[in-house]
């Protein structure tokens, strides 16, 4: 069957020449784009040695900032997975009337400019705002703290998690469910035992989308946030900040930071998934 | 556990996917519920487990009004057409699950459940799989161990929408015999789901054919095929 000195070749195959030059294509696209990018930040960071870089990191701005993104982040990303647990679990599990305009409405987020969200958010809750100005008369000022902050990242990172599942739970329908309620097991239990097993992929697929965007998200933050040194300042407005006063290193000190971070969830992501490559493949056959 | 469906309907919307039907089954049969794709008949074993709730009319479980009994509280062992077995657990625990599922007042000891499971299997003679994914067996065992699993939990009846439909002709028969065995062991009321004349007439002791959500006609078998009530039926049992 695999004869090579036949002049015969498959149907979807190429010939040799378009292959080297597709391929050619393919990893140029991704040395310029991905990997020139990625070097460079690094080679910036470590301009002068990696004495100033950490240097750059210890400051109390610097430190400031990686603070307030860890904490956004470890309150947006959970936040945001439940919700979309949520949203997805009533989208897929119930019919009813408007259901294609709610899965439209979650994309939302993604089709709106964080900017955009971000003024939103400052008119809602800002101090001139009916609801603002009573929030910070009693002390828990939204705009230009931390709520405004969160919720504007969670805003533009709701998708994530409800788009990973909204396919696989419609994929995998009602039946098991109903199997388990049928065998005596109430909702609760169900939701524990059936559900969630089985679309943990797809949620933590989506939670690792969700946490990456979460921590790198400028737009609609630098609108909310008031962009305060040491307060509100979160790692990509203190990059943007410190790039435009030439304090070049420090910038990509801290962009190579929060670059490793981002690469660390993806590198964890992989590992992941090779761990549990017969429990994906299992879960997929069927 | 005799079942009465006092004129019940179940509407979707603007579809009657049920006229008020009516049907009574006695204690231990084996009823077929028989007719073309659409004819209402896994609507009508839904309504009968407690997984969809009929826009009108009652369900009497030996005499008791059960219309609004909750689907736990029903005890129906329910399987399903595509099997529904838990994709990300053992045979073991897909049978166990049930009982693991009982409140613990009611819950059987690890020890007893295991004992329960290996029994289960022995019934539906694949002693072997318990440690097997659903995915690592075929339609045929997988069959039977969704009718394992809704036996565990030692139900009131036994319901079942097309048992053997994704299965090739000769496990048909075999499973039929089985499912004929258990049925006979065990005593349980059974009602399962077939657009196939030949699996009711020859498994079922009572066939209620119907069409287009209603029921034409119900008889044992052989009366079924002497005197059909409609030309629909006889249309139908003549294929
Ligand atoms: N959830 C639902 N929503 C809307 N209509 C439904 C629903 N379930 C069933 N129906 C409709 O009710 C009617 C009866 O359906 P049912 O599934 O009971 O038929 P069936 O006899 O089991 O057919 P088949 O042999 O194809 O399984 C059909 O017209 C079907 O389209
Ligand atoms: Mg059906």
């Amino acid at each position: 069957m695999s004869d090579t000195s036949l002049p015969f070749r498959p149907a979807t195959e190429e010939t040799p020449l378009t292959r080297r030059l597709l391929i050619g294509v393919a990893v140029l696209g991704l040395a310029l784009l991905v990997f020139a990018p990625l070097a460079a930040v690094f080679t910036e960071a470590l301009a002068d040695g990696w004495a100033a870089a950490l240097a750059s990191l210890g400051n109390h701005d610097a430190r400031s900032a990686i603070q307030l993104t860890l904490i956004i982040t470890a309150i947006a990303v959970p936040m945001n997975a439940a919700f979309g647990i949520a949203a997805a679990w009533f989208i897929t599990k119930f019919d009813f009337r408007g259901k294609a305009f709610l899965i439209t409405l979650i994309d939302l987020p993604f089709s709106v400019s964080p900017v955009v969200a971000g003024l939103c958010i400052v008119l809602m809750f800002g101090a001139n705002s009916l609801v603002g100005g009573w929030l910070v008369a009693h002390g828990f000022p939204i705009v230009f703290a931390l709520p405004g902050i969160v919720l504007a990242t969670m805003f533009v990172t709701f998708p994530f998690v409800a788009r990973e599942l909204i396919p696989v739970m419609i994929e995998q329908g009602r039946a098991e469910e109903e199997a388990a309620l049928t065998l005596g097991a109430g909702g609760w239990r169900v939701f524990w035992t059936v559900t969630l097993p089985n679309i943990r992929w797809a949620l933590l697929y989506g939670v690792l989308l969700c946490n990456a965007r979460a921590m790198g998200e400028f737009g609609a933050v630098a609108v909310v946030s008031g962009k305060i040194r040491g307060q509100t300042a979160t790692m990509p407005i203190t990059i943007e900040m410190l790039y435009n006063e030439y304090l070049s290193v420090a910038a990509f000190s801290m962009a190579a930071l929060l670059t490793a971070l981002a690469l660390l969830t993806l590198l964890l992501k992989t590992a992941l998934e090779r761990r549990h490559a017969d429990a994906l493949a299992a879960s997929h056959r069927h | 556990m005799h079942i009465d469906i006092d004129e019940i309907s179940k509407q979707f919307g603007a579809t009657a996917a049920l006229h008020p039907v009516s049907l009574a089954i006695p204690s231990g049969a084996l009823v077929a519920l028989l007719g073309p794709s659409g004819s209402g008949k896994t609507t009508l074993l839904r309504i009968l487990g407690g997984l969809e709730f009929p826009s009108s009319g009652r369900v009497l479980f030996d005499g008791q009004d059960a219309t609004h009994l909750s689907v736990q509280d029903r005890r129906a062992g329910f399987v399903f057409q595509s099997y529904a077995l838990f994709r990300h657990m053992t045979v073991f625990d897909n049978i166990a699950y049930g009982l693991t599922a009982r409140p613990r007042a009611t819950r059987p000891e690890k020890a007893e459940i295991a004992r329960r499971v290996t029994r289960l299997l022995d019934l539906i003679q694949l002693p072997h799989i318990g440690a097997r994914f659903p995915s690592q067996l075929s339609g045929g065992q997988r069959q039977r161990v969704a009718l394992a699993r809704a036996l565990a939990i030692e139900p009131r009846m036994l319901l079942l929408d097309e048992p053997f439909g994704a299965l090739d002709a000769k496990v048909r028969k075999e499973l039929r015999q089985g499912l004929r065995d258990i049925h006979d062991t065990t005593g349980l009321t059974t009602v399962f789901v077939t657009h196939d004349q030949e699996e009711a007439m020859e498994l079922a002791d009572l066939v209620v054919v119907m069409s287009m959500g209603r029921i034409e006609q119900i008889g044992r078998p052989q009366d079924i095929r002497a005197r059909p009530a409609s030309d629909f039926v006889r249309d139908f049992i003549t294929v």
